[in-house]
C-alpha cells in the first residue's frame, strides 16, 4: 500500500477526523444483534434436534411415536401457531401505518393463539405423563419432551414479552423504540414458527410414518 | 420445627454442608473472611462505596467493564493457581504408601475446580476484558453496540465466579474433572451438590459470555469508524471478530449439553444415564463440539495481541496482513471439524479417527503461517525489547513446542498412548500458558499505559517474565516425561518411587511460577506507587500504529471527541506520518448511554436462583426466578437510557489534552 | 559505531554445561520410557509413529526457533547496522513458502496417519506379532473379557474358564483380544508396554488387540478418571511362556471359588487397593449380562429392547434407578457408590490404622476369597 498519491503536503490532504458528525440513531445495531442472538438460539435447537435424532429410537421397551402421537391434535396445535404468525404479521403492518389500536388488537389475537398453542401442548404433555410416558421413561421421550418443551418455553417467554410490549405500546404509542422492539419480537415469533415446522415434520410426521 | 419444614425451607442444606472438619478449608475461609472484612472495612472507611457503585459497578463504559473483567480474571487466577500448588504438592508427596495431604474427596474437587476456574473464570474474562477494552478504541467507536448488555454480561460472569467460590465454603465442588463427563457426573454417581454447582456456575456465566459475544460482534460489524473497511481493521479486532463468531456459534452447544445434564439430574431424564436408552458417549461428543472451538476462543485473541505487539515493537507494518486474516478465518472454520480428536480412544473406526486426526493437523498450517508472519514482521525491523515484546518472543519459542506436541497427539495411534496422560496435560498447558496467558500478559503490559496513563514498572516486569518462562518449563517438561512413562492425569497417589523426582521438579517449577506471580503483583504495586515517574501524557507511549493510541491515556468517556476517519491499515501510524492535525476547536455535545444498576441486580438474582437450585430450595428458586423476570421486564420500561456529555465538558477535557501534548512537546 | 551492550560473558559456560546435563537427563528420561521403549509390537509401532511425527515436525520447528532467536538478536534496536524497512509487509514468494512448507509436512504426516491409523486400529486383529512374524490364519488370539469395576479390574478368560481381579496373565508372543465393558462409569484399559488405551463403557462393548513380546511384569492401569478410588486402579500384567501360562491356569482352576452372579454383585461394589483374586470357575453368561446391564435379578437385558436399530443402554429403568432430584427426598443425598468416605467398618483389615487406608472403601467379600492369584504366575 503505497503512499505516493498523498505525499504532497498541503494538496488536498485527506480528512482524518469527522468534524461534522451526525448523531447516530440509537439502536442502529439492534436488529443485527438480535438476529445474532436468534442464530445462537437456533444452535440450541440444533443440538436438541441432534439429540432427538440420536435418541429417537431408544424406547427402552417403552412406547414409541406411533403409540403416543395424536396427529389431529398436533395439527390443530400447528394451526394455532401458524395463525399466530399471520396475525403478528397483521400487527406489524398496522404498526407501520402507525395504527396503534389495530396493532394492539392484532397483538392481542396473536397472544391468544399463542396461549391456545401452549394450552394444547400442555394438555398433550399431561396426557403423555398420565399414560406413563413421561420424560423419564426412555431416552426417546427425554429428547422429545426436551425439544418440544424448549420450544414451548420459548413461546411462553414470547407471550410474556408480547404482553409487556402491549402495555408499552398502549402507554407510549408506536415510538421508534417500541417499533424496534416489535420488530425484534416479530423475528423471534416467526423464528419459533420455523422451528415448530421443523418439530412438526421431524418429530411428529416422521415419527408416525416410521 | 419439624424435619419436613426445615427440609422445605433449606432444601438439602444442613449444618453438615459447611466443611468445618476440613482444616484447609477452614483456614482458607478465615483468611478470606479477614481479607474480605479488611477490604470491605477500607471501602467503608474511605467512603468508596458510592464511588464504586456509580463509577464502576453500574458503568456501561466498555473501558471500565473491560478493566473489571481483567480484575476478575486476576482474582480468580490466584484461586486457580492455589489449586495448582495444592495438586503439585500432593503429587510430589504421595509416594511409597503415603497418601499425601489431600483425601480423594478433596483432591478430586481441587483438580476439577482448577480446570473450571482457569478456563471459565480466568482465561475467558481475561480475553473478553481485553477485547472489550481495546476493540471499540481500535475501530474508533465511542462504546459497544449494546452498552447495558455489556454490563449485564460482566455481572453474569461474576455471578458464575461467585457461585464457584461459594462451593469452597458451602458444600463442595464437582469431583468429576473439568468437563464433568457423564455418567460420572450423573445423579447416580455424583449425587452431591458438586456437579450442580458446576452446572449453574457455567450456565449463568455462559449467558454472560454469549451475550458479550453477540455484543462485540455487532459492534465490530456496525460501529467501525468511517473509511475502515473489513480489510483495514486492526488485526486484533480481526481476531476479536473471529473469536466472537466462535463464541456465538459454540456456547449455545455448551448450554444445551449442560441443560440436558441438569434435566438428567433434576427430573430424571435419560440422556446420559446408563439405563433407559441413555448414552454417555453423547455427552462426551457434544461437550467437545463446544470444547474444541473454545480452545480457539482463547488462543485467537492472544494471536491478535501478538500481532499488534510484534508489529509495534518492530516498528514495521505487519507482514502478510491478508494471509493473517485468512489464517484466522481458516482456523475458525476448521476448529469445528476436529472435536473427535478428544476421544479417539472411545472406539470409532479407523477412517473416522484418521479423518479427524488429519483435520487437526491441517489447523497447524494456518497457525504455522501466522508464526512465520510474526517472524517476518521482525525481519528487517527495529525491535525494541519492551516487556510486551519480550512476552511475544517467549511465546513464539514456547508455543511452537506446544504446537508440535499437539500434532503428535493428533496422530490417533499415538494418541492411544498419550490420551489422558500427563503428556496431554503438559501439551495443553504449553499452549494455554505459553499462548493464551503469555498473550494476555503481553496485552496487559502493552495496553496498561492506555488504560491508566502510566507504564508498568520494567524491573519487576522483567523478573516476573523470567520467573514465568523458566518456571513454566521447569514445571511442565517433567510432565511430558511422566506422560511418556505411562502416568495418567488426575492421579492422587503413586506406587512407583522412580516417578517422584519428576513430580518434585514440577513442584519446584510451580514455585518459580508463584514467584513470577508475586513479582507481577509487585510490578502493579510499584507502578501505581511510582505512577508520576512512569506517566505518559502523549497517549502514545509505544509509538503505536492503531487508533487506540490516537486518544489520550486514559481515554475520555467518549473515547474520541471527533470520530477518526480511516484511510489505511494502521490508521494512527498513517495519521502520524501524514501529520494529521488533531482538531482543537469545534467540539460538540456527545451522545452517550447512561449507567444502570439493572445488570448487577439481575446477576445477583441469578446467583440466588442458581444457589437455590443447587440446594433444592425450591421456594427460593421460584421466588428469585419470578423476581428475575419481573426485574427484566421492569428494566424494559426504562426508556430514558442516554444523555449528552455537554460540549463544555468535552472542550475542557480536550483542552487539557492539548496542554498536556504541548508540555510534552509533541 | 559498533556499540554492543555489555553482556554477562562469565557464567555462560557453566550455564551451558548445566543445560547439556539437563538435556541429557531429559533425553534419557524421554527415551527410556515405557511409551517409547515398550515390550509389545503394537506399542512399538505406536512409538515409531511418535518418533516419525516428531522428526517431520522438527523439520519446521527447528528453523522457526532458530530464526526467531536470530531475528530477535539481529534486528534489535541497538543494532543500527541491520537494515530497516518499515513498510515492507508483503512478498508473494515468501508467503507461498510460508503456507507450502507446513502444508507439505502435513501431507506427509497425514499419509502416515491414514496408514498408521488403519494398520493400528485397535479393533483389527493383529496381522503380526513382531516384525517379520505374521500371525497364521489358524492361530486364534487369546480372548480376555475385561470389566472395569469400581476401582479394580476383572479379567475373565472364557476359553480357560477362569477369572482374575487386578491381575492379567498372558502368554508371550500370543495375540490377545480384549473385549471390554464397564460396570458403572467410563474407564480405559491402558497397558502402555502392550498397546494404547481404549475406553471401557457401561452397557457397551469395546475391543482392543495387543501382544507382548517379552516375558516380565508390566504395569497396567485405568486411563480415564472414574472417581475416588481411581489412583489405585492398577494391576500387573504378567507376560509368561505358554507352558507357564498353562500351569498358571491350572493353578487358578484349583481355586474352588466361582465367579457367579452373586459373587459378581459383591465384587461390583466400590473398593480400593484390592489385591489380586483368582476364580477357579466362571459363569459364562456373566459377561454378556454385564454388557446388557442386567446382573441384578429382575432386570431385563437391554439387548434387543430397541424397536429401531441398535441403541446403547436401552434397558428400562428399575425402580429407584436414575430418578431425578425433584422426586427424591433431599436427605437421600450421599447415597452413591462413588463417595470416598469410609462405609461401614474401618478399612484396612490387613494393616488396621494405617495412614494410607484413610478414606477408602473396602472390598466386601469374605476373606478366603481374597487368595492371591499371583503366586501361580
Amino acid at each position: 500500500m503505497s503512499t505516493t498519491a498523498q505525499t504532497a503536503p498541503g494538496t488536498a490532504a485527506p480528512s482524518y477526523y469527522d468534524l461534522d458528525e451526525h448523531e447516530h440513531p440509537p439502536g442502529a445495531s439492534t436488529m443485527l444483534g438480535f438476529w445474532l442472538y436468534l442464530m445462537s438460539d437456533c444452535l440450541i435447537f440444533a443440538m436438541l434436534f441432534a439429540a432427538y435424532g440420536v435418541y429417537g429410537g431408544s424406547f427402552a421397551g417403552g412406547p414409541g411415536p406411533k403409540e403416543l402421537f395424536e396427529l389431529p391434535l398436533v395439527a390443530v396445535n400447528t394451526t394455532m401457531l401458524l395463525l399466530s404468525s399471520i396475525t403478528y404479521g397483521f400487527a406489524m403492518l398496522n404498526a407501520d401505518e402507525k395504527n396503534k389500536a389495530a396493532t394492539l388488537r392484532w397483538l392481542g389475537v396473536t397472544g391468544v393463539f399463542g396461549a391456545a398453542f401452549l394450552a394444547i401442548e400442555l394438555y398433550e404433555f399431561s396426557n403423555l405423563i398420565h399414560e406413563g410416558a413421561g420424560p423419564w421413561r426412555s431416552a426417546f421421550l427425554s429428547s422429545f419432551f426436551t425439544l418440544v418443551g424448549t420450544h414451548g418455553l420459548h413461546v411462553t417467554f414470547g407471550i410474556i414479552w408480547l404482553v409487556t410490549l402491549m402495555v408499552q405500546v398502549a402507554r407510549r404509542g408506536l415510538e421508534p423504540a417500541n417499533l424496534r422492539r416489535l420488530q425484534c419480537l416479530s423475528l423471534f415469533w416467526h423464528f419459533l414458527d420455523v422451528v415448530w415446522i421443523g418439530v412438526f415434520t421431524f418429530v411428529y410426521l416422521l415419527g408416525v410414518l416410521r | 420445627m419439624s424435619d419436613d419444614l426445615i427440609k422445605t425451607i433449606f432444601g438439602r442444606l444442613t449444618l453438615e454442608s459447611f466443611p468445618i472438619h476440613e482444616p484447609i478449608l477452614v483456614g482458607t475461609f478465615i483468611m478470606v473472611a479477614i481479607g474480605g472484612a479488611a477490604v470491605l472495612g477500607a471501602l467503608t472507611y474511605f467512603k468508596l462505596w458510592g464511588y464504586l457503585w456509580k463509577e464502576w459497578f453500574t458503568s456501561v463504559d466498555h473501558k471500565k467493564i473491560g478493566i473489571m473483567y481483567i480484575v476478575l480474571a486476576l482474582i480468580m487466577f490466584l484461586r486457580g493457581f492455589a489449586d495448582a500448588l495444592m495438586m503439585r504438592a500432593q503429587q510430589a508427596m504421595a509416594f511409597g504408601g503415603s497418601e499425601g495431604f489431600l483425601p480423594a474427596h478433596h483432591y478430586d474437587q481441587v483438580f476439577t475446580a482448577h480446570g473450571v476456574i482457569m478456563i471459565f473464570f480466568v482465561a475467558m474474562p481475561f480475553v473478553t476484558g481485553l477485547m472489550n477494552y481495546v476493540v471499540p478504541l481500535q475501530i474508533g467507536a465511542r462504546d459497544v453496540s449494546f452498552p447495558f448488555l455489556n454490563n449485564f454480561s460482566f455481572w453474569m460472569t461474576v455471578s458464575g465466579a461467585v457461585t464457584v467460590m461459594m462451593s469452597l465454603f458451602v458444600g463442595e465442588f464437582a469431583r468429576t474433572g473439568w468437563l464433568a463427563m457423564a455418567p460420572l457426573s450423573g445423579l447416580d454417581y455424583s449425587p452431591d451438590v458438586g456437579v450442580d454447582y458446576y452446572i449453574w456456575a457455567l450456565q449463568i456465566a455462559g449467558v454472560g459470555t454469549l451475550l458479550s459475544g453477540v455484543n462485540l460482534l455487532a459492534t465490530i460489524i456496525k460501529m467501525r469508524a468511517p473509511g475502515m473497511s473489513l480489510m483495514q481493521m486492526p488485526i486484533f479486532t480481526w481476531s476479536a471478530l473471529v473469536t466472537n463468531v466462535l463464541i456465538v456459534a459454540a456456547f449455545p452447544v455448551l448450554t444445551a449439553v449442560l441443560a440436558m445434564l441438569s434435566l438428567d439430574r433434576y427430573i430424571g431424564t435419560n440422556f446420559f444415564t446408563n439405563t433407559g436408552g441413555g448414552n454417555p458417549m453423547m455427552y462426551v461428543n457434544m461437550i467437545w463440539i463446544w470444547g474444541h472451538p473454545e480452545v480457539y476462543i482463547l488462543i485467537l485473541p492472544a494471536f491478535g495481541v501478538f500481532s499488534e505487539v510484534v508489529s509495534t515493537f518492530s516498528g514495521k507494518r505487519l507482514f502478510g496482513y491478508t494471509s493473517m486474516v485468512y489464517a484466522l478465518i481458516v482456523i475458525c472454520i476448521l476448529s469445528y471439524l476436529v472435536w473427535l480428536h478428544h476421544f479417539f480412544t472411545m472406539g470409532s473406526g479407523a477412517s473416522v479417527n484418521s479423518f479427524f486426526g488429519i483435520t487437526t493437523m491441517i489447523i497447524s498450517i494456518p497457525t504455522g503461517a501466522k508464526i512465520f508472519n510474526w517472524l517476518f514482521t521482525m525481519y528487517r525491523g527495529r525491535i525494541r525489547f519492551e516487556l510486551p515484546m519480550m512476552w511475544a518472543v517467549a511465546f513464539m519459542l514456547t508455543f511452537v513446542v506446544g504446537g508440535m506436541t499437539g500434532v503428535m497427539l493428533a496422530v490417533p495411534p499415538a494418541d492411544f498412548q498419550f490420551h489422558n496422560s500427563l503428556f496431554l496435560i503438559a501439551h495443553f498447558h504449553n499452549v494455554i500458558i505459553g499462548g493464551v496467558l503469555f498473550g494476555m500478559f503481553a496485552g496487559v503490559n502493552y495496553w496498561w499505559p492506555k488504560a491508566f496513563g502510566f507504564k508498568l514498572d520494567r524491573f519487576w516486569g522483567t523478573i516476573s517474565f523470567w520467573c514465568w518462562v523458566v518456571g513454566f518449563w521447569v514445571a511442565f517438561t517433567p510432565l511430558y516425561v511422566l506422560g511418556l512413562m505411562g502416568v495418567t492425569r488426575r492421579l492422587r497417589a503413586f506406587e512407583d518411587p522412580s516417578l517422584q523426582i519428576w513430580f518434585v521438579i514440577a513442584a519446584i517449577g510451580a514455585l518459580i511460577i508463584a514467584a513470577g506471580i508475586g513479582a507481577m503483583l509487585m510490578q502493579f504495586y510499584v507502578s501505581i506507587r511510582d505512577r508520576e515517574k512512569l506517566r505518559d501524557v502523549t497517549g502514545d507511549p509505544w509509538n503505536g500504529r492503531t487508533l487506540e493510541w490516537a486518544t489520550s491515556s486514559p481515554p475520555p468517556a467518549y473515547n474520541f471527541a471527533f470520530t477518526p476517519v480511516v484511510h489505511d491499515l494502521d490508521a494512527w501510524h498513517d495519521m502520524k506520518s501524514k501529520k494529521a492535525e488533531r482538531p482543537t476547536t469545534g467540539f460538540r455535545a456527545i451522545h452517550m448511554p447512561k449507567n444502570t444498576g439493572a445488570g448487577i441486580i439481575l446477576a445477583g438474582l441469578s446467583t440466588v436462583f442458581g444457589v437455590a437450585m443447587i440446594w433444592y430450595i425450591w421456594w427460593l428458586a421460584a421466588l428469585s426466578f419470578v423476581a428475575l423476570i419481573a426485574t427484566a421486564i421492569g428494566h424494559t420500561f426504562n426508556y430514558d437510557r442516554d444523555f449528552h456529555i455537554p460540549a463544555e465538558d468535552v472542550v475542557n477535557s480536550e483542552d487539557a489534552r492539548t496542554r498536556a501534548l504541548q508540555s510534552a512537546g509533541v | 559505531m559498533n556499540r554492543r551492550p555489555a553482556r554477562r560473558a562469565p557464567g555462560r559456560t557453566p550455564f551451558v554445561r548445566h543445560l547439556a546435563a539437563a538435556a541429557a537427563l531429559l533425553a534419557l528420561g524421554g527415551c527410556d520410557t515405557v511409551v517409547m521403549n515398550p515390550a509389545g509390537d503394537v506399542a512399538v509401532q505406536q512409538s515409531h509413529l511418535i518418533v516419525w511425527s516428531v522428526v517431520l515436525m522438527l523439520l519446521i520447528i527447528i528453523p522457526v526457533m532458530a530464526l526467531t532467536v536470530v531475528f530477535a538478536w539481529r534486528y534489535r534496536e541497538q543494532n543500527t547496522e541491520a537494515s530497516y524497512e518499515p513498510d515492507w509487509d508483503h512478498s508473494t514468494g515468501l508467503e507461498l513458502v510460508i503456507w507450502a512448507a507446513p502444508l507439505l509436512i502435513i501431507i506427509a504426516l497425514g499419509a502416515l496417519t491414514w496408514v498408521g491409523t488403519h494398520t493400528l486400529d485397535p479393533y483389527r486383529p493383529l496381522a503380526r506379532t513382531a516384525p517379520g512374524k505374521p500371525v497364521a490364519a489358524t492361530q486364534k488370539p487369546l480372548e480376555v473379557q475385561v470389566v472395569s469395576l469400581d476401582w479394580k479390574w476383572l479379567f475373565i478368560y472364557p476359553e480357560q474358564g477362569v477369572a482374575t481381579v487386578n491381575e492379567l496373565v498372558v502368554p508371550v508372543d500370543r495375540p490377545v483380544k480384549f473385549t471390554m465393558t464397564s460396570s458403572s462409569v467410563m474407564n480405559a484399559l491402558w497397558i502402555p508396554s502392550m498397546a494404547g488405551m481404549i475406553y471401557t463403557m457401561p452397557g457397551m462393548e469395546t475391543v482392543l488387540h495387543g501382544v507382548l513380546n517379552r516375558t516380565g511384569r508390566f504395569e497396567g492401569r485405568s486411563g480415564n478418571y472414574s472417581g475416588a478410588g481411581f489412583s489405585h486402579m492398577t494391576f500387573w500384567t504378567h507376560s509368561v511362556t505358554p507352558a507357564r501360562f498353562d500351569q498358571w491356569v491350572a493353578g487358578v482352576k484349583r481355586n474352588r471359588w466361582q465367579l457367579d452372579l452373586g459373587t459378581y454383585r459383591k465384587l461390583e461394589k466400590p473398593s480400593e487397593k484390592v489385591r489380586p483374586i483368582g476364580f477357579g470357575a466362571i459363569d459364562r453368561s456373566l459377561f454378556p449380562r454385564i454388557v446388557g446391564m442386567c446382573v441384578n435379578p429382575g432386570t431385563t437385558c437391554m439387548q434387543g429392547m430397541s424397536h429401531a436399530g441398535p441403541a446403547v443402554n436401552d434397558r428400562p429403568q428399575a425402580p429407584g434407578e436414575a430418578e431425578g432430584a425433584l422426586t427424591r427426598d433431599p436427605s437421600q443425598k450421599g447415597e452413591s457408590p462413588h463417595i470416598s468416605a469410609p462405609k461401614g467398618n474401618a478399612p484396612g483389615a490387613a494393616q488396621p490404622g494405617a495412614e494410607d487406608n484413610r478414606n477408602m472403601t473396602q472390598l466386601d467379600l469374605p476373606a478366603p476369597l481374597r487368595a492371591t492369584a499371583s503366586k501361580e504366575a
